[in-house]
């Protein structure tokens, strides 16, 4: 689950990270009032949304005056911002950061992520601050410092201090990097973080450090034990879709295809999706229904399918462990009759009862495409898309 | 002889008084699996199915002697469950739960690294389907008509795949000495590596069919130690061909976000070290036949 980079900010500076003042806005007004209450002559108005890349897709401005603040605000708020991370419908503006400007000496990176080699929290650092840490990879991979945490003993502080100096920093810099490496790290570990970057982490004119742009993202199975974690949750930076179905259990991505996919098993419905591409043609949706699928469940799965307008064709494919194909396929067959359907269904169905599952749908009477293998399932789930008018 | 079961082994059931842990021990029991004891804190003296509950592990493997253990545990609970099987002395523990805390799972593998490699217990999952040997026992919540006893292993990370794989193999009259699912996590308690090598020393295994998808480091892993060390042939196929960059595909592990974690980046790894892969899944069966007629013919 990712946050807002002000609740990161908030949440960072709690566990001692030096980040810049500054105040929330839902209005040109408020981002007016923002600056006024900061005081000083410059500031800087960040767009809060759930993606990278704001600055150059203009969602973010060093103001000298409250008018310059307002007219941005005003010009940003409600508008969709399309960055380099979004799709092109972009994330909806609907807050404002304000914050004091930084007088900026030096960029640095710092970042904390599960590393899936060693199985533990990594931090990685480079002094080549203010560009993606991709770039960083590539244009200066010898500023790299990446350092692994042992989770017995925590983030020790001689790490952070070597990795102070093997950034480059001196005198008070040295004390005040260890401190903040040491509260990123305690913030991942105390939220159950998946992910902790502050970048740029920058030296002010005055050789201060001060995060200057930060981002967390959390563990969602660990949401349970981290309520006030859960809280920050915005719906208006997910997709409605995803978030209906997630919601209803069920696991959804929004792909740019036709042929809906129902399928149990994530490792299932990405080989389907495959199949349907190597068929020749383009699944619509990653969705994968779960374990114990309910005819309500299944009901469900071809609402949030059927929400897409793109989808012309629905390819159901159960191999059924701990589910039932007789109730897969109840569900499917109430599920084409309650939502009148009129597009080709394709239904595939392996496993745990699979013999009465496919007498419910040869029983049916519904023009329901059967087919016995998933190769078999994905042709015909292909040849069944409308042909197109010339 | 198998892996990690055979009709031998004497398996407890951590959370067997519950709905769903008893409905899953029946079926292991009918199935022939050898199932001594259940262990759910605060019921110890209770019976289920026939079998004695016990309220902590370690009393139930001084009772009975159980060597491996399958967790039906919720995810709050899960860590824990697998920390005291380890240090009650189980050898392999099947845990299924979908939902664990990734630093959770960081705890557990350094838990049990204080053990010393013959004492370290073999943990499977989580997040998998478990662990079969067709016509012994299983361990998880496959459907076990589906495997038909033979000589090609299978470790994959999806259950339902898996599943695909072992009926197609089935249709084409090829079985299986034992089925393992590593399980769909960022972390998990053995990789395909693990299972690798010990498919490469059990005497019953011919061939190891390698069910993979995008996201983490593992068949590249895999793929370094099948170069180096394995003499068996491996047939692999990598789901998520057709999944976008940064996005997660239903597990939690699915997700590409690396170099060299996409579905085409793993099969140039694994090509290049002679793993023969399965151009589609719906051929993962026949690319396995070709290979053992291949083997048979040299």
């Amino acid at each position: 689950m990712d946050i807002h980079e002000h609740q990161a900010k908030e949440i960072l500076a709690g566990f001692g990270v030096p980040v810049p003042r500054g105040g929330l806005a839902y209005s040109p007004e408020q981002a007016a009032f923002r600056a006024r209450e900061l005081g000083g002559t410059g500031w800087v108005v960040k767009a809060q949304v759930h993606a990278g890349g704001r600055g150059e897709a203009g969602g973010v401005k060093v103001c000298k005056s409250e008018h310059e603040v307002y007219d941005f605000a005003k010009g940003l708020l409600g508008r969709q911002l399309v960055t380099r991370q979004t799709d092109q419908n972009g994330k909806g503006v609907y807050r404002l950061w304000v914050e004091e400007a930084t007088d900026i000496a030096k960029e640095l990176y710092l970042g904390f992520v599960l590393d899936r080699k060693s199985e533990r929290i990594m931090l990685v650092a480079s002094s080549s601050g203010g560009m993606e840490i991709e770039e960083i990879a590539e244009e200066d991979p010898d500023s790299l410092v990446r350092m692994v945490v042992d989770p017995a003993h925590g983030l020790v502080e001689y790490q952070a201090r070597e990795l102070a100096f093997r950034l480059g920093l001196k005198g008070d810099q040295i004390g005040q990097m260890v401190k903040a490496v040491r509260a990123c790290y305690r913030a991942y570990r105390d939220l159950d973080a998946t992910m902790v970057e502050i970048n740029p982490l920058v030296i002010t004119g005055a050789g201060d450090l001060v995060a200057l742009d930060a981002k967390m993202s959390f563990d969602t199975n660990a949401l349970y034990r981290r309520p006030q974690v859960a809280a920050l949750r915005d719906p208006s930076q997910e997709d409605s879709r995803e978030a209906m179905a997630h919601d209803n259990g069920l696991a959804y991505v929004g792909l740019d295809g036709d042929i809906g996919c129902i399928i149990n098993g994530a490792g299932l419905a990405m080989a389907t999706m495959d199949m349907i591409k190597l068929s020749g043609g383009e699944p619509a949706n990653f969705l994968d229904i779960g374990g114990g699928a309910s005819p309500e469940r299944v009901m469900t799965a071809f609402r949030t399918v059927l929400s897409d307008p793109n989808v012309s064709v629905i390819l159901v494919n159960i191999f059924a462990g701990i589910n039932r194909c007789d109730w897969v396929a109840k569900g499917v067959v109430e599920a084409y009759r309650a939502e009148g359907l009129t597009l080709p269904v394709v239904v595939r169905l392996a496993g745990t009862n699979v013999d009465e599952g496919r007498k419910i749908i040869d029983e049916s009477g519904l023009p329901l495409i059967t087919a016995e293998t998933l190769a078999e399932a994905a042709e015909k789930a292909v040849a069944a898309r409308p042909k197109k008018a010339a | 002889m198998a892996i990690l079961i055979d009709e031998n082994t004497k398996v407890l059931v951590q959370g067997m008084s519950g709905r769903i842990g008893k409905f899953h021990a029946e079926e292991m029991i009918e199935y022939g699996t050898n199932v001594v004891a259940g262990v759910t804190p605060g019921k110890g003296g209770e019976t289920v199915l026939g079998r004695p509950v016990f309220n902590t592990v370690r009393e139930a493997v001084e009772a009975t002697g159980a060597e491996a253990a399958l967790l039906f545990v919720p995810p709050p609970f899960a860590a824990d469950a697998m920390m005291e099987a380890a240090d009650a002395g189980i050898r392999t523990a099947v845990s299924v739960t979908d939902g664990i805390p990734s630093q959770d799972m960081m705890r557990v593998k350094r838990f049990l690294r204080r053990y010393p490699r013959e004492k370290k217990m073999q943990l499977i999952g989580p997040n998998c389907a478990g662990v079969i040997s067709p016509g012994k026992g299983f361990m998880g919540i496959m459907p076990p008509h589906i495997y038909m006893p033979g000589r090609v292993g299978i470790v994959g990370r999806s259950g339902t795949l898996g599943y695909e794989a072992a009926s197609q193999m089935k249709a084409l009259g090829i079985g299986v000495s034992t089925s393992v699912g590593i399980g769909g996590d960022p972390i998990n308690g053995s990789s395909f590596k693990d299972i690798l090598e010990l498919f490469e020393a059990d005497p019953d295994t011919d061939a190891v069919m390698l069910i993979g998808e995008i996201g983490g480091p593992q068949e590249a892993e895999a793929a370094a130690y099948v170069e180096a060390q394995m003499t068996k042939p491996v047939v692999a196929y990598i789901a998520g061909l057709s999944a976008p960059k940064g996005r997660k595909m239903g597990h939690a592990g699915a997700i590409i976000s690396a170099f060299g974690e996409s579905a085409q980046e793993k099969v140039e790894i694994l090509s290049a070290v002679g793993i023969t892969v399965a151009p589609n899944p719906s051929s993962m069966g026949q690319t396995m036949a070709d290979v053992l007629a291949r083997r048979v013919a040299a």
